[in-house]
């Protein structure tokens, strides 16, 4: 066995210090591959961090209460007294005003366009009222002020700020039924509420001509305290509400396009895997020839086949690994924090977050590319080893 | 009589091409005594090579047995002749095979990462076989560094550094120009006399041959004339 070993270090390591003397053919699998897996972990970094922003949305201890049977905050209504029974149940926090820490939220989409772009795009407008402030502590006012309850003043979010067009302070923005001014921007922790404008529930009511709200978000006396509060609506002749704690709905959000981006991913890198194959195969079978005789001339000392093989195998895994830290390097450098926005199927709203290129990502595409040196190596290494060692001297 | 230690009988070997069977060698018997620095001589395509590759085992006959220091080598599989060259062939080459990307002390340790040997033993026995060939001072140089004749004397280091029963040269000067080649004959010289080296060497050289202490003359996969040398 360590004789084995020993041959194996030795015949790999010579293969490896006669790449650079093949460094053209040898950079065919490395460039190939690092397109590969550059392209593989940029698409899923993509998804990862839509997944991300909307995974950290939220906290245990807050519940989203809809009316039974929707799916999400678009296709929920609650009638106002239907409201008000879900903000008094047992289990919700009391705010500062000693009332029950429970907002009765409008959410509706309207048109914005990106900036530099002319297209309009749909983004969430969430009615609220000031308390918002208190009910998500997560998110704070970082520049100018929060909108005056009834008055069409509208916060934005700093990611949509920072992606739509018309957003700073002072501009006017088509909210619902004419202009709205831009008085304040607030900050969430990159979650998915940066993404939205917020305005006073009752001034878009009105705009909007709407008596009902959407959902309601209330702050729960504890993260245990969800059971109780979920059997006591349940249990409520007067309402059919669902509820879900926050993190488990802003969760379930992400499914559709978190799956669309991950297959698209893994397509385009199974089609560019392909390619990146047929370039390992034809580098490998072409530094098998070019060391026909070296191969022999080791073989008729001794050599086994066996080391051989691995050899080959283990020279094309360096080569593929090398393009795979480079590809990851390569979509770390230039996507990881980039910032885009993407309309969330779910919702039919634009979401706003940042390409996140975590480091189980960078493992998935050294181990992808190692896939690829792997299959691109072995019938090369076969052939080495298969060699006639009398052909192949006869050879030199 | 002293002991052979390579015994052919009745050896024959064919090469398909296309669709005809060519035989290279046909029902050849030889023996080869220890200490024996034999030449094996002939015009192109007379076998010669064919049996060197048979006697260093890197080849099995069609028919017949080859017997190598008491062992029969044409029934072993590929692996298990693999580990038989480690042991008992030293090969030298025309072009030297040398690897050019390792030093030529690199080079002369190969064999030896095929026995149990440590680093510090594999170097002792890599430094006395660069002395032996004279190139002790060019222990660090690459292939590329070194001179023809410099080459494969590193060669012929490499086949004799793991104590082979046998060393197979094949036509070792054909590359070499006269004064070269007398030196590296010269030295195989030197190894058979001094060292008791058994030498079967491939050559197309008369001058060569007359090295050798006996010579043997090939045509058509036949043996046909076999001397000894003065």
């Amino acid at each position: 066995m360590a004789n084995a070993i020993q041959q194996i270090s030795a015949v790999t390591a010579m293969n490896l210090r006669s790449v650079p003397s093949r460094l053209g053919t040898s950079m065919v699998i490395v460039i190939g591959i690092a397109g590969v897996v550059g392209v593989l972990v940029a698409l899923l970094s993509m998804a990862r961090g839509f997944e991300l922003t909307l995974a950290t949305t939220g906290r245990p201890d807050r519940a989203i209460v809809m009316r039974g049977g929707s799916n999400d905050e678009l296709s929920s209504v609650l009638m106002r007294d239907q409201a008000q029974v879900v903000m008094d149940a047992p289990g919700v926090a009391k705010g500062s005003d000693g009332k029950p820490l429970a907002i009765g939220e409008l959410y509706m989409i309207t048109d914005i366009a990106k900036r530099g772009a002319t297209t309009p795009n749909n983004v969430v407008v969430r009615g609220t009222t000031a308390r918002v402030l208190e009910l998500r502590p997560e998110a704070k006012i970082v520049e100018g002020r929060m909108f005056t309850p009834g008055v069409r003043e509208v916060v934005v979010g700093r990611t949509a700020q920072k992606q739509f067009a018309g957003l700073n302070i002072g501009d006017k923005v088509d909210v619902r039924d004419g202009p709205w001014t831009v008085v304040g921007v607030f900050d969430s922790k990159g979650d998915v509420h940066e993404s939205e404008l917020w305005v006073d529930v009752d001034a878009l009511m009105t705009a909007s001509r709407r008596q009902a709200y959407n959902t309601v978000t209330a702050q729960l006396l504890s993260a245990d305290a969800f059971r109780a509060y979920k059997d006591a609506l349940t249990s409520d002749p007067r309402v059919t509400v669902q509820a879900q704690r926050e993190p488990d709905y802003y969760a379930s959000r992400s499914e559709s396009l978190n799956q669309l981006i991950t297959v698209l991913g893994y397509s385009v890198a199974v089609i560019m895997g392909i390619g990146a194959l047929f370039g390992a195969l034809n580098t490998m079978y072409a530094a098998v020839a070019t060391r026909s005789v070296e191969i022999a001339t080791l073989r008729a000392i001794g050599f086994g086949s066996g080391p051989v093989v691995v050899s080959v195998i283990l020279e094309a895994l360096a080569l593929a690994a090398a393009g795979g830290v480079l590809g990851g390097a390569i979509a770390y450098v230039f996507f990881n924090g980039y910032t885009v926005s993407a309309l969330n199927m779910q919702t039919f709203s634009q979401v706003a977050f940042q390409f996140r290129v975590t480091p189980d990502l960078l493992w998935k595409g050294v181990i992808w590319a190692c896939g690829i040196g792997l299959l691109g190596g072995l019938m090369p290494a076969v052939r080495a080893a298969r060699l006639p060692i009398v052909d192949a001297l006869r050879s030199a | 009589m002293s002991e052979a230690i390579v015994s052919l009988r009745g050896v024959s070997k064919s090469y398909v091409r296309g669709k005809q069977s060519v035989e290279v060698l046909q029902k050849l018997d030889l023996s080869i005594s220890r200490g024996d620095f034999l030449a094996l001589m002939g015009p192109s395509g007379s076998g010669k090579t064919t049996l060197l590759n048979l006697i260093g085992g890197l080849d099995h006959p069609s028919a017949g047995e080859v017997v190598v220091g008491g062992q029969r080598i044409d029934q072993l599989s590929s692996g298990a002749l693999a580990q038989w060259r480690s042991h008992h062939v030293g090969f030298v080459f025309q072009f030297y095979n040398l690897l050019g990307v390792l030093s030529a002390e690199k080079n002369v340790e190969l064999p030896l990462l095929l026995t149990p040997l440590s680093k510090a033993q594999r170097a002792r026995h890599v430094a006395t076989a660069l002395e032996i060939v004279g190139l002790a001072d060019r222990a660090k140089h690459k292939p590329s560094e070194l001179s023809g004749g410099q080459a494969q004397r590193v060669a012929i280091a490499r086949a004799l550094v793991a104590d082979p029963t046998l060393l197979v040269c094949d036509e070792p000067t054909g590359d070499l120009d006269r004064k070269t080649a007398d030196e590296i004959l010269g030295l195989l010289q030197t190894l058979n006399r001094q060292h008791g080296k058994t030498i079967v060497m491939v050559t197309h050289d008369p001058k060569a041959a007359e090295y050798a202490t006996h010579q043997l003359h090939m045509d058509k996969g036949r043996l046909i004339e076999q001397s000894a040398n003065a």
